[in-house]
């Protein structure tokens, strides 16, 4: 990544691989992502695109009989990085708690159904030693950040709060020992269009009045869209592109993140421009040796099925690993592109690169 | 669009549940949740109706309703004409068995994965309902039959499919193999519950476009069943279907797809349509939504009035007051709100204060 950034967690060469009676599964391929301090940073990927995998490697979560190798660096402040894959257990479940949490999908599983959730709060005080008075205290904040009432939330069991309750409670207790970062996989899957809005905006909120570095990942592309400043899209146990939001979604160069915004249902497209992937996503036994996405491509030729595309850096910000990026926006136009980008040096359009959305809001 | 076409048609249907809240509430009154409240809906030949709503509106109730698989608490549904609830209980002029009506009518639910047995392959489990239904095929034209159709829906080759176990299918095969396990009995209408928004987004729109396949080359209609308008405008726009917007269990809004997303009248269709996210890169804050708060009410204790009244931006002293009647807007829309109304009192109401948005809508200012 671009020096001189004051990055907070650096993944190197992440790979998580487990055997299965077929042979060696690899779930994660040699991830390499920089997070930077208080950025949004989204990962966009459809199930079993490794995702999930790369959001427990961040906090070296990954289960048995996963094995993870690469390294991943915390740093708290610039000059004091932390190996996170050397830690030992006890300094593992501190971390996880008060410099970088968790939220998971399906809030209702991470409560323990026997305790009110105002319990829940005051064990994970105690656990840390944290003064019970003031982390009560900063619970109450948060729960109102959150829009919850905080003593009828507290005083509630899981099961009497809908889901988006829950999952807004579960979001302040992540919280509550004030991490630098949170790390949230699919949030708000589960939840209605409305409730998913409200968080988003809530999440969005949380991140400059905490100051917080939040890693979003999710399979809905729209959503981390409206959210993140810089997105990674996973394909195939690999990023295949980064950039800022404006790159992956206005300018994607990858084949594949453009045929997934082609894939997208939304309510502006025409119908007919709305298209599904052909193919399906590669076996994690046997990834192929070439580029993973080639045989779903339509620009894929036989350097891309025999070697893997390295990554190409568009600029500063925006890196594809395919070696066709410059001819990716003709090949898989897009419906609200302007089709006049070819050109290889430019920034990726960032103007008029959504026209015919007049006025839509 | 006359009542005759319908192939099944709900006429001022309740559906209310008696809910008791635990242990400590065993003496009390049971408290009823209105899961669908005053009803009527006709579902024509060959057509889409979508029905969008937040989790607990009572669209699943509606769904399940419309099919004869829950029995409403008032109202009727008929199938062809034909009283579904008589035909079940076996009353004594009946025109269509109620077994026909079961074949006529089926389902898709929302996790293909735990609809299928685990244990059985894909042909294991497609025979079943062949066995039950075409009794007088030989297994030979059964598995014809079925090989066809997975060829039909792209699991090919079907050979290698049909002896497949789910655990062995992507999601989007195993939500085909449900939806062939529904075409197998050539039904009239199929309930898709949520049946696309638990796919993969790069697999929705391929569902969608084979449904749409199948609705055009069977004359099976959808009922589809979504919280995600995204989808919902996919499949019923195509289809020029309906759409149904549905609130604590009423339909609030109603009409062919594309008007009513080009148009929305209802202050809550309008707050789902701004809340569905687009392919745009937003800087800054995301608004919070256009409404008073963003908890569902409690449906065991729905607002006076107008239900939406507690969350609506618009809502004024009229709507706490008086419940709202269903206005013709225009061909096949109606929607429920008075605003549609020209000369409703509540154009000379007061506009609520902010404070009534319930327990959730305060801390904004943070």
């Amino acid at each position: 990544m671009s020096p001189g950034k004051d990055v907070v967690l650096d993944v190197e060469g992440a790979r998580v691989q487990f055997e299965m009676d077929r042979g060696v599964a690899r779930v994660l391929d040699d991830v390499d992502l920089s997070v930077s301090r208080e950025e949004i940073f989204g990962i966009v990927g459809e199930s079993g695109s490794g995702k999930s995998m790369l959001a427990a490697s961040m906090l070296d979560a990954v289960e048995d009989p996963g094995v993870l190798s690469g390294s991943i660096t915390y740093y708290p402040s610039p000059d004091e990085p932390v190996d996170i894959l050397e830690l030992s257990a006890e300094e593992l479940r501190q971390l996880r708690w008060e410099e970088i949490a968790m939220v998971f999908q399906g809030a209702l599983d991470s409560f323990n159904p026997t305790l009110r959730i105002g319990q829940h709060f005051q064990e994970t005080l105690s656990a840390h030693n944290v003064d019970r008075q003031s982390g009560m205290e900063r619970a109450r904040e948060l729960l109102s950040d959150l829009y919850l009432e905080p003593e009828q939330v507290l005083a509630s069991h899981p099961h009497e709060l809908s889901g988006g309750m829950r999952q807004r409670a579960l979001i302040a207790l992540a919280l509550l020992l004030e991490p630098e970062v949170l790390v949230m996989d699919e949030p708000t899957g589960a939840l209605d269009l409305l409730m998913q809005r409200s968080i988003l905006s809530l999440i969005k909120k949380l991140q400059r009045k905490y100051n917080l570095t939040i890693v979003f990942i999710s399979h809905d592309l729209p959503l981390v869209a409206n959210l993140a400043d810089r997105i990674g899209v996973m394909y195939a146990f690999d990023l295949v592109e980064v950039g800022t939001a404006e790159d992956v979604v206005e300018g994607a160069r990858h084949p594949y993140t453009r045929a997934l915004l082609k894939a997208v249902p939304n309510l502006e497209t025409p119908y007919a421009e709305m298209q599904p992937i052909a193919g399906r996503a590669p076996d994690p036994v046997s990834v192929p040796k070439g580029c993973s996405y080639a045989e779903r491509c339509p620009l894929a030729d036989d350097q891309c099925l025999d070697v893997h595309p390295p990554y190409d850096d568009l600029t500063d910000e925006h890196r594809v690993a395919c070696y066709y990026p410059e001819e990716a926006p003709a090949a898989i136009p897009l419906p609200f592109e302007d089709q006049s980008v070819e050109r290889p040096d430019d920034p990726p359009e960032a103007a008029g690169a959504a026209p015919g959305k007049e006025g839509s809001r | 669009m006359s009542g005759n076409d319908s192939v099944v048609s709900l006429r001022d249907v309740d559906v209310h549940f008696e809910n008791r809240r635990g242990m400590l509430d065993l003496f009390g009154e049971p408290e009823t949740v209105h899961a669908v409240d005053d009803i009527t809906l006709d579902i024509p030949e060959n057509d889409v109706v979508a029905v969008i709503g937040e989790s607990g509106c009572g669209k699943t109730t509606l769904g399940k309703t419309a099919l004869g698989l829950q029995r409403p608490t008032n109202g009727t549904v008929s199938f062809r004409g034909q009283d579904v609830w008589e035909a079940r209980d076996g009353a004594d002029d009946v025109d269509i068995p109620y077994d026909d009506i079961r074949r006529a009518l089926q389902i898709i639910h929302q996790d293909p994965g735990s609809s299928l047995n685990p244990n059985q392959t894909v042909m294991a489990t497609l025979l079943q309902p062949l066995k039950r239904w075409k009794p007088d095929l030989s297994r030979q034209e059964k598995e014809a039959r079925i090989l066809g159709m997975l060829q039909e829906v792209g699991m090919t080759p079907a050979e290698d499919y049909a002896y497949r176990f789910p655990h062995q299918l992507s999601g989007g095969e195993q939500q085909r193999t449900a939806l062939v396990r529904a075409l197998l009995m050539e039904p009239d209408l199929i309930l898709a519950d949520e049946a696309v928004s638990a796919l993969d987004v790069s697999l929705r729109v391929e569902m969608m476009d084979l449904m749409l396949e199948l609705q055009e080359q069977f004359d099976t209609s959808f009922l589809f069943i979504s919280h995600n308008l995204s989808n919902a405008r996919y499949l019923a726009g195509q289809a020029d279907g309906r759409l149904a917007i549905m609130y604590l269990g009423e339909i609030v809004e109603i009409g062919p797809c594309e008007e009513v997303l080009a148009d929305p009248h209802h202050p809550y269709t309008k707050v789902l349509k701004w809340a569905t996210p687009d392919l745009e890169v937003k800087h800054g804050d995301i608004e919070d939504p256009p409404v008073r708060g963003v908890d569902i009410p409690d449906p065991t204790n729905p607002p006076s009035g107008c239900r939406f009244h507690t969350r609506c931006p618009e809502a004024r002293d009229h709507c706490v007051r008086t419940s709202v009647p269903s206005i013709d807007v225009g061909e096949d829309r109606n929607v429920a709100c008075f605003r549609a109304d020209e000369d409703s009192e509540y154009w000379d109401t007061h506009p609520l204060p902010d404070e009534t948005a319930g327990d959730t809508g305060g801390e904004e200012t943070t």
